[in-house]
């Protein structure tokens, strides 16, 4: 959560609950909702990494709150993670691994392995393709991150159906 | 949806009722069988240049009365030459094909066209539209074949495409619809004799992804109504639809399973950060 917790900062300074509704605002329902706990500590931590800083604000009626804002080390940190290419294609699959070890000990065939893999993909894929029809139109993060999973899945299938033409 | 306009015949044959023809020639399905098709050693060999290449090597496979199952497998497995031969566009070099309680594999080509016009509706991935009629025309054209009244194939014609939302393309040429549309009229096409079986060839696999939205969307509303349906597919979205998925390779069935849904949880959407393939 450190970079999305930057970035927001970047626009304004803000207390940790309004970073908490704004995380939620601006990716609907395709961003686990943060827990408070979770954003405090994890705006203490950038705080002691001197990516933030913070200064109390009194108020009136209710007790003092605690705005924070980026610091020049933190918008640093921040581009350089934007910069930064993010991870690529998931090479290193679990299954990748089991595929090729298991037979070698003698644990299960080949073709058993990625007929229930195939299996448990399509499982899947119905689960998701469930949720894109029951998504709310309006909220495009969703939606776009559903496709993005359908858009992996199908990629793990066809290369599972590579595997296949490879290994029988 | 009122689920009327697939008509009742195969919710009568869920229920197990034998309902026959109005013809009556044909036998019913023998009883306590729920198989609406049936093959045992299916084989299709092709010799083209004195060279023997086995298509499909001995398929055994069972598709029951309102059931959906999905083809699956890699380039040259033999999925679109065991639809073919299922629906008689190829004959089978030997093996059986049983189709509601009949053998169908020594049909001559005039009547596996009959079997085709009665029970079989079949949806190519290129739609293979008539090009010089309108979309009116294409779908009302089976049911005219199959001897039904104009009237009877106007108003199926026209039930079947306001359900497809494509009521006002009706006098349009093929040629001015998009992809999609195009398979939407192809699939009015195959159902327009409410066929005991659809078959259907990679049917999304020339569509976008919002075109591909709306086939399946229709294909889910279909098999919900009834519809018994079998499809050739490399795409996963639709196979995952389906009740069973039989994975063909090297013309044998290399699996064939049932899709278990993963049970819903209360997180929807969220649970996309969660799942993992």
């Amino acid at each position: 959560m450190r970079q999305p917790l930057l970035a927001l900062l970047a626009k304004e300074p803000a207390h940790g609950y309004e970073l908490k509704v704004a995380l939620e605002q601006t990716f609907g329902l395709a961003y686990p909702s943060p827990n408070i706990g979770q954003v405090y500590v994890t705006l203490k931590r950038l705080e002691q990494d001197g990516l933030v800083r913070s200064q109390d604000v009194e108020q009136t009626t209710r007790p003092n709150k605690r705005v924070y804002e980026l610091t020049p080390a933190g918008r640093e940190a921040l581009s350089a993670w934007v910069d930064e290419p993010s991870d690529g294609p998931r090479i290193r699959d679990e299954f990748f691994i089991k595929l090729i070890l298991a037979p070698m000990a003698g644990l299960a065939d080949r073709m058993a392995l990625m007929n229930k893999q195939r299996r448990h993909y399509l499982a899947l894929m119905r689960r998701l393709t469930e949720l894109h029809a029951d998504a709310d139109p309006a909220d495009t993060p969703a939606r776009l991150l559903i496709e993005g999973a359908i858009l992996h899945l199908q990629a793990d299938l066809d290369w599972l159906e590579r595997c296949q033409e490879e290994f029988v | 949806m009122s689920g009327s306009w697939l008509g009742g015949a195969r919710g009568d044959a869920h229920r197990g009722s034998g309902r026959t023809d109005s013809g009556g020639r044909e036998p019913s399905p023998p009883r306590g069988n729920a198989a609406l098709l049936r093959t045992s050693g299916l084989v299709k060999t092709y010799r083209t240049d004195g060279v023997t290449v086995q298509a499909v090597r001995g398929v055994t496979i069972e598709l029951a009365v309102g059931e959906f199952v999905a083809i699956m497998g890699p380039s040259g497995s033999g999925k679109s030459t065991l639809l073919h031969v299922l629906a008689g566009l190829e004959p089978a070099t030997s093996g059986e094909i049983w189709l509601r309680g009949r053998r169908v594999d020594g049909l001559s080509t005039a009547g596996w066209a009959i079997l085709r016009r009665r029970h079989i509706g079949f949806v190519f991935q290129f739609f293979n539209l008539l090009s010089n009629m309108t979309v009116a025309d294409n779908v009302e054209l089976p049911a005219l074949l199959a001897g039904a009244t104009t009237r009877q194939a106007r108003q199926r014609r026209e039930e079947l495409l306001a359900e497809l939302g494509l009521a006002d393309k009706a006098n349009a040429a093929p040629a001015r619809l998009s992809g999609g549309e195009q398979q939407r009229v192809a699939l009015a096409r195959a159902l327009a004799n409410e066929p005991s079986l659809l078959l259907a060839d990679e049917p999304t696999g020339n569509l976008d992804s919002s075109n591909t939205r709306d086939v399946l969307r229709l294909l889910r509303r279909t098999h919900q109504a009834g519809q018994a349906i079998l499809l050739v597919t490399h795409d996963a979205r639709v196979a995952s639809l389906a009740d069973r998925v039989i994975n063909l390779f090297d013309g044998m069935v290399a699996d064939d399973a049932r899709v278990v849904p993963i049970p819903r949880s209360m997180n929807g959407v969220r649970d996309v950060l969660e799942l993992r393939g």
